[in-house]
């Protein structure tokens, strides 16, 4: 162990620059220790201390003091000589220029412009962020799930008295002003107002009114809970009450499931008294029974949006049912013939909870029970959810396939191991699936389906077996996905693809029936 | 929901980034934040601490205590013994820094520095005596804050010790800091060797005689005009206090001219006060705990008015819940070391001197003071965001102090203890390191930050204060 030191007269340096060069010093490997000070009196009374060397005492004069190995003391006394040479001014960039915004309020006192909170942090902590969005003015949209009833209780009471929405939590699709938010699809503008309970739901709606050539003024959602009795449908009146003041939409169009009945009567009444034509879908009820003056009951979600988009043209909102062509009929026919013995179950394989629901009702309505996790009424429940029993219409973007993994629509791979497991079993007559495109869901949705519906479909085959295989793409050409091409692919593929979930599952019923009879 | 149809909408992203890429590939104005569970991931606290956001009481309250705060007209008016200015301070009673602490579980640093004052009070004649009459419980350890008085590190105060007075002339409340010693072996790093109990025999005697015919003297008391001239000069006026001190110092020198004292005597003194770069940080302190003070005691304010330290806990205390203190372990310090200690040596964060920093100044003040920021590694750009961060968590700037760096926008002021559990952002605190031992004194120098856990105590604390009515 060696020590070395250097003068520099009548160099002066302020302490602090000092301690910050002798950091550098000091690490200079093989160093023990290291100093670069004034040589006051105290300072040099420390360095002797500090076992760097006895040195006169020259207060005008810097002083650099190391200790350790040869090699390493000459080395950092060239570190030293380097960093008490350099040049004054310049220096590096910083990096604490631009500091993050950290919280809400922070946001909002950065800038004052910010109107809107689009929250999906976890359930546990995503009350309070809303409550603050809405404590400084902003409407807020709570993608999270998992929120406390109370809490959203709590939120929407404050909401309610501040004039201010709240859209969630749990919902996942929304349209203001024209920018998607959540998983949105890309629509054109225009006169047709929604407010839905359901996020697949909203999809469907406003992706079938862009096709009807029409557009959407704003697409609002509420969350799923908010027409239980303890809500009372807070949010969904308010969407009403806004849409229907709002001077740029003509049409308002309600979706949901069917709320609770004081609800519904609340909900229906605002409807009616609504100076604007509303088309209500309450997924299960009979469109008569929410049929009043002005409130034009739906039976399935594109009949909806085909009824207000001819509402907004000013025609009358004729309850089309879903076109079966002669066409259809004679393939339905066709398929059905061409299937093995045992083939005689639809299996549904959804990554829209709504599209999953829509399509176990038209089943039913077709005298076809099913088996699912989110069974609709009448039907019943599966206990494993990861095996199907007879006929069964699964949503894969419900909680106990996602935990811990993404969602259907934003990674499909778990959708298409389950279709291939389904094409597996020699009961199955029908894959009925749907492909969500838009904004939030995946960029090739099809990417890995293709491919399995080859190999499954081909095996299948190879077994004696035909299964047919029914699609929907939820989506516009306007969508960041290539709607076309996916359609194209599906086709291609020897998927029948149909122009609304609706028709997917009549299809799927169809040939159905049609087992049932040749089964018999 | 109707008004926000009518207007560009521009969306806080909190959560999923991609929700974020997604509006502004869609065209939209998002800012997306950079998000972790508030109130230390509390999340009942965190909902309690939501709905204090924007709540019409805390508002009107803050409003009031800010301002307050602002109208402060800090005055050094008089130095005088500590006895006669608190009333509170008789005799067998010692003041120490930060929040309470017990004898037995104080840091070498403050045991060290009490039993110096015994031996200075005359009340012991050894060590041995003068600490086990501390930790018999016969002299009463109380916090200096508890009577409107702060101390530098061990911060001890007794009663014939000199303090310096500081009125603010708005409302008439009085605050007290003792004398600073110099640098080396002092008091407030703990050191009681006879050369330290004679040098404050020394303050105590000829240089109090002769500073109070100074302070007396002085022509113009007015604090507030000299620190914001000493911000322009270089100084955060915690960590940096040389400008301050040569100010005050030519202020000082004026008053004693005139006076009829004797010259050796006055020579003397002045001498002390030109060798100490740190003179002025006493009288800052002072200054600082006169102008918090003024904003403390508004029912229902977030506003903190105290964060100290007792070299073991961190303390803190709002205007809007009395006497309570908030308090949890203080943070490390991140800082540089005088030759031959590490960090080995130090101990915890000591001191009343986070005063300046709950005045907005020291490390909110950074900005006009590049050096300091040195002390972690940081550039004069570093010490600019770090000003700027602070008035993410204050309730305003201060106009008087304004900082050349920020475009002479005033210091960040007034810390909202609501800002600082929601953002995360904590206050940034400069400060000395004193050794753990007593007696060593000060090993180096550096930054360190108030701890979240005594912000989120106070905001649960208020909540309840408020419970019973919502706005």
């Amino acid at each position: 162990m060696n020590t070395n030191s250097r003068f520099y007269p009548n160099l002066y340096k302020d302490s602090v620059s000092l301690m910050t060069v002798s950091a550098k010093v000091s690490a200079v490997p093989g160093i023990e220790a290291a100093s670069v000070v004034m040589a006051s009196a105290t300072n040099v009374e420390n360095l002797a201390n500090a076992g760097l060397g006895e040195f006169e005492v020259r207060p005008n004069d810097l002083i650099v003091a190391v200790s350790g190995t040869d090699d390493a003391c000459a080395e950092a006394l060239k570190t030293a000589d380097e960093l008490l040479s350099a040049k004054a001014g310049g220096g590096e960039e910083s990096a604490g220029a631009q500091q993050p915004v950290t919280s809400i309020q922070m946001a909002a006192a950065k800038d004052p412009a910010h109107n809107f909170a689009l929250i999906s942090v976890p359930g546990d902590y995503a009350a309070a962020e809303a409550m603050k969005a809405l404590r400084l003015g902003m409407d807020v949209m709570l993608f999270s799930d998992n929120v406390p009833p109370e809490s959203e209780r709590a939120l929407k009471l404050f909401a309610q008295q501040q004039n201010l929405m709240v859209m969630g939590p749990d919902c996942g699709t929304a349209i203001v002003n024209g920018v998607p938010l959540g998983f949105a699809n890309v629509v054109r503008r225009g006169p047709i107002g929604i407010v839905g309970a359901s996020g697949t739901g909203t999809q469907e709606v406003t992706v079938r009114i862009h096709q009807g050539g029409s557009g959407v003024s704003q697409a609002l959602g509420t969350g799923g809970h908010d027409l239980a009795a303890a809500i009372g449908g807070i949010s969904m009146l308010h969407g009403l009450k806004a849409l229907d003041e709002d001077p740029d939409t003509k049409v308002i169009v309600l979706v949901s499931k069917p709320p609770a009945p004081d609800v519904a009567k609340a909900v229906l009444g605002a409807a009616e008294a609504s100076v604007k034509p509303v088309v209500a879908i309450f997924l299960g009820a009979d469109p008569d029974s929410i049929t009043r003056n002005g409130v034009h009951g739906a039976a399935y979600l594109a009949q909806a949006a085909d009824m207000a988009v001819a509402l907004a043209k000013g025609e009358k909102p004729d309850r089309k049912p879903i076109p079966l062509t002669n066409d259809v009929q004679r393939k339905v026919k066709e398929v059905a013939r061409a299937m093995a013995s045992g083939q005689r179950c639809v299996r549904g394989i959804f990554s829209g909870g709504t599209f999953c629901f829509e399509a176990q009702l038209i089943h039913a309505a077709a005298g076809i029970p099913a088996y699912s996790n989110a069974p609709t009424a009448g039907n019943q429940k599966l206990t494993n959810v990861a095996k199907s029993l007879e006929n069964t219409i699964i949503d894969m973007g419900d909680d106990e396939f996602t935990q811990g993994r993404p969602h259907p629509m934003i990674d499909p791979s778990l959708r298409d191991a389950r279709i291939r497991e389904e094409v597996a079993d020699p009961t199955t007559a029908v894959i009925l699936f749907d492909v969500v495109l838009g904004y939030g869901s995946a960029a090739d949705p099809t990417a890995g389906l293709i491919g399995v519906i080859g190999t499954a479909k081909a095996k299948a085959q190879a077994e004696g077996r035909r299964v047919a295989f029914i699609g929907y793409v939820c989506g516009t050409d306007q969508d960041p996905q290539n709607r076309a091409a996916i359609i194209a692919a599906l086709k291609s593929a020897g998927v029948f693809v149909a122009s609304s979930n609706a028709e997917a599952a009549t299809w799927s019923a169809a040939i159905i029936s049609e087992r049932k009879e040749a089964t018999k | 929901m109707k008004s926000l149809f009518q207007q560009d909408l521009k969306v806080a992203n909190v959560g999923l980034q991609g929700f974020a890429d997604n509006i502004v590939a869609a065209g939209g104005q998002v800012t997306h934040l950079s998000w972790a569970p508030p109130a230390g991931a509390d999340a009942a606290l965190g909902w309690k601490l939501a709905n204090l956001v924007g709540d019409k009481r805390i508002e009107e309250a803050n409003r009031s205590a800010h301002e307050r705060y602002l109208a402060a007209q800090p005055r050094l008016i008089d130095l005088i013994l500590a006895r006669d200015a608190m009333p509170g301070l008789t005799e067998r009673r010692i003041l120490h820094a930060g929040p309470p602490i017990a004898w037995a579980d104080m840091c070498g640093p403050q045991q060290g520095a009490i039993t110096g004052a015994i031996l200075y009070e005359g009340w012991a004649d050894s060590l041995e005596a003068a600490e086990e009459m501390a930790a018999s419980g016969k002299v009463a350890l109380e916090p200096c804050h508890h009577h409107g008085a702060v101390g530098p590190m061990a911060g001890i105060i007794s009663p014939s010790m000199p303090v310096w007075v500081v009125e603010n002339a708005d409302r008439g409340n009085r605050a007290f800091c003792n004398l600073n010693e110099g640098l080396g072996k002092v008091l407030r790093f703990g050191a009681n060797s006879p050369d330290v109990i004679e040098r404050l025999r020394w303050l105590g005697g000829e240089f109090f005689t002769t500073m109070q015919a100074a302070v007396r003297g002085l022509a113009d008391a007015n604090l507030k005009p000299l620190m914001a001239q000493a911000l322009h000069m270089g100084d955060e006026l915690h960590n940096r206090n040389a400008a301050a001190s040569a100010l005050l110092f030519k202020r000082f020198t004026l008053a004693l001219l005139k006076s009829k004292l004797d010259s050796a005597a006055v020579e003397r003194a002045l001498a002390f006060v030109a060798g100490n770069d740190h003179f002025f940080l006493n009288i800052s302190m002072a200054a600082c705990k006169a102008m918090t003070d003024a904003a403390h005691g508004v029912a229902g304010s977030s506003m903190v008015t105290v964060m100290a330290r007792n070299g073991v806990n961190f303390g803190i205390r709002l205007s809007g819940t009395g006497d309570q203190w908030f308090q949890a372990p203080a943070n490390p310090v991140d800082g540089l070391y005088f030759p031959g200690y590490t960090v080995e040596d130090a101990a915890a964060d000591l001191g009343d001197s986070a005063i300046t920093e709950t005045n907005g100044l020291g490390g909110f003040a950074m900005a006009a003071s590049p050096a300091i920021v040195q002390f972690v590694g940081g550039t004069p750009a570093d010490a600019t965001a770090n000003s700027r961060r602070m008035l993410s968590i204050t309730l305003g700037a201060n106009p008087a102090f304004t900082l050349p760096p920020l475009n002479f926008g005033g210091t960040p002021a007034g810390i909202d203890a609501r800002l600082v559990a929601d953002c995360g952002v904590l206050p940034i605190i400069n400060t000395g390191i004193a050794h753990k031992k007593a007696g060593v004194g000060q090993i180096g120098a550096g930054i360190t930050t108030a701890p979240m856990s005594c912000f989120n105590d106070a905001i649960a604390a208020l909540a309840t204060s408020l419970e019973g009515g919502a706005a």
